[in-house]
């Protein structure tokens, strides 16, 4: 029953339905937890007793380097399946995936360096957390070059996979590097097995965005995956139907 | 709290202002290219059914 299900699920016509239909649902969510979380953080959080107003980056900035982190797990993870049960949606998943995480991570390092020019009076330094979390970025360059360098997807999505699966090792690296190396970069305050070291009026805001952020993707990764699904199921008969009564 | 104070972000506007900005035009920015490529997917390939069909 589970299996069948399942089976149900992954087929790429019943995904594409099912997608379009959450899509607006799952959007209309994330834009509602978008604006509490803006108002929250923006307006009722008080300023920092150390860093003043300039903190409130942090509602931007620690969210999309999460979004980063998980969208590249989630990557990886999606080009194993794709690799070992040659799951088509999970290809489609894994390479539909890899631009939203590079924006994330993009957002990650420029919100950083906008933080850390009135912080640490530098818009950059070469230290580990920092370095680490560029290469994160071109590892989300690497595989999406070479999936668009391989004309049959199939093989396409092998190769950014095996690519995919092999940055996995620079995960650790971000997520510790704080710990492992000194550096300017303040260690976790939200992440660590003991009580966070952040107050309870911006830990809020703080999650609630967190949450809006991992809806954004869910409908960005929706949307880019039914085009994707499209595009390799040009040749069968229920994409050529979809298409006739568009 | 007055709205010029709001702006003024304790002296950080340029700072906080520019990364929420940013975020937004990134952010906003991926789904209408999505959006976009998905409308030029679906035209491409009924222009292709349309030659396709011409040429019959």
């Amino acid at each position: 029953m589970f299996v069948r299900s399942l089976n149900k699920l992954a087929s790429p016509r019943y995904f594409y339905i099912l997608a379009g239909r959450l899509v607006p649902w799952i959007g209309v969510v994330c834009v509602v937890l978008v604006l509490i979380g803006l108002y929250w953080g923006l307006v009722i959080a008080p300023a920092d007793y150390q860093q003043g107003d300039s903190y409130r980056i942090i509602f931007i900035h620690v969210p999309s380097a999460w979004m980063s982190l998980f969208i590249y797990m989630v990557m990886a993870v999606c080009s194993a399946i794709g690799l070992i049960w040659h799951i088509k949606l999970a290809e489609v998943v894994a390479i539909s995936s890899a631009p939203i995480g590079a924006s994330f991570t993009f957002l990650a390092l420029a919100t950083g360096s906008l933080w850390g020019k009135p912080m640490w009076g530098t818009w950059w330094v070469w230290d580990a957390r920092l370095t680490s979390e560029l290469l994160l970025l071109f590892l989300y360059f690497g595989v999406i070059a070479l999936y668009n360098a391989i004309e049959d997807k199939r093989v396409a999505s092998r190769a950014a996979g095996i690519l995919a699966i092999v940055g996995v090792v620079n995960i650790p690296i971000i997520h510790y590097s704080v710990q492992w190396w000194n550096t300017l970069h303040q260690g976790p305050t939200v992440t660590k097995f003991d009580t966070p070291s952040i107050d309870i009026s911006m830990l809020i805001p703080l999650l609630i965005m967190a949450v809006a952020f991992k809806l954004y993707y869910v409908v960005l990764v929706l949307m880019r995956s039914r085009r994707e699904m499209l595009l390799r199921e040009r040749n069968t008969k229920w994409v050529q139907d979809l298409v006739e009564v568009q | 709290m007055s709205l010029s104070e709001f702006f003024h972000m304790g002296g950080y506007a340029f700072y906080v202002w520019a990364s929420y900005g940013l975020a937004l035009v990134v952010l906003i920015a991926n789904v209408l290219v999505s959006v976009w490529q998905h409308k030029k997917l679906i035209a491409y390939f009924q222009g292709k059914g349309r030659r396709a069909r011409r040429t019959l």
